[in-house]
């Protein structure tokens, strides 16, 4: 890459940047080169980035209000809705914030099994993402613990509770976490800590996840790798800056009209009821974004398996690079593979909907198969895919849409062109 | 660049519609009326909000607390906006405990602005002794609190109906078409001409629970005309930036043989 060789014109800048080279890295931000075919699902990464940025900064107004106490901590929510100055908008923002960001890296991980983004060399990207993605789950399951309402205080008990399901030891690791016999003031103080620190955790790992991409570069809707920088690639700054910003401001008006007409919407009523340990509500069902998960943690009847399958559902992405054997990235080239992501995009909203509804009956068959075939899709579908699907013709270059050779040639030049580069 | 809209768009009714199926699990489907809040350029009505407050006052706080309101919050913009001379008087026909004094007692006096409403029972448990065993719960934040919001509210109030034949009830129970389970421990409280209002609005039994149902509005969401306000303004701010950052876009994407 290019920005090796830059030095700084101003003399100061040139001491400054052989002490620290700063300048470099904003150099190398700019002027990174990016596929020019990039199409708006990769705005996601930079909307992300903004959503990350924006749970932390009300995050840190709000814990300057909130107490993290089983007595107060419900009244002290109502006193940030009431009596602090913008309050009301700094939570909202807050509480749809988690929405947004979980829309936006729903759409981002798709985008990713869509294009192929997270194969060779990527690998480590897309762990990196799923780390990400596991300790964004953590942070929004803590967060929504917080305002101690009856979801709050029966979503923590459930999900503690799963941790009993281990064999020997669960009893005791969940009194551990508890801090006690049950859901209480020492859960709740932990909590508070631990949603206090994981979004920095994040912040790093997402530092980490824009370095591991600079490395090889974007992926691109084609998949196939840069020939020419010069002809492929725009510069970072102002190409795909105005592009990310485009894409942002459309974000944030979905994000305004939440927070500013429907802010509860997407929350459940039933945390406005204070935490009652004696009253059970008659359905406890998580936030929307964890639903998919919740129905294959209810699908199986055993508590223990039950979480282990749920808990395989998530890891299992992080090794999906190698379950996948097409060679060929982008579902632009696989006929085949094309509709199976699509039935996958459907079984995924399909056990978001059972989540969401009472575990029995008819609900109850369809999370079973809805949960068998998710397993079944990246255990089965994707190796043996891999092996037996024909790809269409690759095109030589990502600025020549025109067909050029087979899949297989193309591919070849692939791997030649990354060997000269090495 | 559509079908980016599209996708956002039905994302965003299936969250609705998601939201909307999981609630909508009532017996009955709830009545509304012309609420004054509801849609984005939604504001109180002043006047029923005063008067639900009478309601509130002469029947509801009996028994039903609101714990997270002051009497200041009466005179304040947004509101049903007393004024502050009203909201005083308002705050001073209640008797409030403070204390302790400088030899160490607990002593009564009347309300002032800053002070909290003053609490119908002095403990849940005294609530539920004198309610036959049910807490009248708070009702400060009662509309977000409930699924169907405050339709839902509207309909209970109005939903006393004779029992059907096969549902036998224990006394101190009645039945209500639209409480979930159908058995609420609070007896039918409206009635035409309940109270008197002072602007001369006839109090027909809608008309109280409209009023009512307006004022726990307003003192679930104090800040919903400001949210209404700033949100639309917000959007407007938006949606002309996202214009001339895309205008700026297609300048700058003109220099490659793309399309963006």
């Amino acid at each position: 890459m290019s920005d090796h060789n830059y030095t700084p014109s101003s003399k100061f800048g040139k001491w400054f940047n052989d002490r620290l080279p700063l300048l470099t890295l904003a150099n190398h931000l700019t002027d990174y080169p990016t596929p020019k075919n990039l199409n708006y699902w990769w705005t996601f990464g930079g909307i992300l980035t903004f959503c990350l940025i924006t749970q932390i900064i009300t995050g840190l107004v709000l814990a300057m209000h909130y107490i993290a106490h089983a007595d107060l901590a419900f009244s002290s929510v109502e006193h940030i809705m009431r009596d602090v100055n913008y309050g009301w908008l700094i939570r909202y923002i807050h509480a749809n914030g988690a929405s947004m960001f979980f829309l936006a890296v729903y759409i981002h991980i798709f985008r990713s099994l869509f294009y192929g983004s997270y194969k060779a060399p990527r690998e480590i990207i897309w762990i990196l993402g799923i780390m990400i993605y596991l300790l964004m789950m953590a942070a929004a399951f803590m967060g929504y613990v917080l305002p101690w309402g009856q979801m709050s205080f029966w979503g923590a008990t459930v999900i503690t509770n799963l941790f009993s399901a281990i064999p020997l030891v669960g009893e005791s690791i969940t009194t551990w976490l508890w801090g006690g016999y049950s859901v209480d003031n020492p859960t709740l103080t932990r909590f508070f800590t631990l949603h206090y620190l994981i979004p920095f955790l994040i912040l790093g790992l997402v530092v980490l996840h824009i370095w591991a991409l600079h490395v090889p570069g974007n992926n691109n809707p084609v998949g196939i790798d840069i020939q020419k920088p010069s002809k492929d690639t725009v510069p970072f700054h102002p190409y795909i800056v105005i592009k990310d910003l485009f894409a942002l401001l459309l974000f944030m008006i979905v994000f305004a009209f939440f927070v500013f007409y429907s802010p509860n919407i997407l929350g459940h009523a039933d945390n406005y009821i204070e935490a009652n340990p004696l009253v059970t509500p008659a359905h406890i069902v998580p936030e929307w974004y964890l639903l998919p998960f919740y129905a294959i943690l209810r699908s199986i009847p055993d508590k223990l398996l039950g979480v282990v399958a749920m808990l395989s559902a998530i890891f299992i992405l992080a090794a999906l690079p190698w379950l996948d054997t097409s060679k060929v990235r982008s579902a632009v080239f696989r006929p085949l593979y094309k509709q199976f992501y699509w039935i996958l995009v459907i079984d995924v909203l399909i056990l978001g909907y059972v989540g969401a509804m009472p575990a029995e009956g008819l609900y109850l068959l369809i999370a079973r198969v809805a949960t068998a075939y998710y397993f079944l899709h990246f255990l089965l579908i994707l190796p043996v895919l891999g092996k037996i699907e024909k790809t269409t013709p690759l095109p030589l270059s990502i600025t020549s849409p025109v067909l050029g050779g087979s899949a297989d040639l193309a591919m070849a030049k692939n791997i030649d062109v990354r060997k000269e580069k090495l | 660049m559509q079908r980016i809209f599209k996708i956002l768009f039905s994302l965003l009714i299936l969250n609705i519609n998601f939201a909307n199926s999981i609630s909508a699990e009532n017996t009955s489907k709830l009545l509304t009326t012309d609420w004054s809040f509801k849609g984005p350029f939604g504001k109180f009505d002043r006047a029923s909000l005063q008067r639900g407050y009478q309601v509130y006052n002469e029947v509801c706080a009996s028994c039903h607390s609101l714990k997270y309101v002051s009497y200041r919050n009466l005179s304040e913009k947004g509101g049903p906006e007393f004024s502050v001379k009203e909201a005083k008087a308002i705050a001073a026909s209640f008797e409030v405990t403070d204390g302790p004094n400088q030899d160490g007692e607990m002593f009564t006096r009347p309300a002032k602005l800053s002070d909290k409403f003053a609490m119908p029972y002095s403990n849940e448990e005294e609530a539920k002794s004198a309610n036959g065993g049910a807490y009248p719960p708070d009702m400060s934040v009662l509309v977000k609190a409930r699924a169907g919001g405050a339709d839902y509210i509207y309909s209970v109030l109005l939903g006393y109906v004779d029992p059907p034949e096969n549902i036998k009830l224990d006394d101190g129970v009645y039945y209500n078409k639209y409480m979930y389970g159908n058995k609420i421990k609070m007896p039918k409280q409206l009635s035409d001409g309940l109270v008197e209002y002072s602007d001369g609005t006839n109090a027909t039994e809608e008309q109280m629970a409209k009023d009512v149902v307006s004022f726990l509005m307003w003192t679930a969401e104090p800040h919903l005309e400001q949210r209404h306000k700033t949100g639309f303004r917000a959007i407007v701010y938006l949606i002309i930036l996202t214009v001339l950052v895309y205008f700026s876009m297609k300048k700058i994407w003109s220099r490659v043989e793309t399309n963006v």
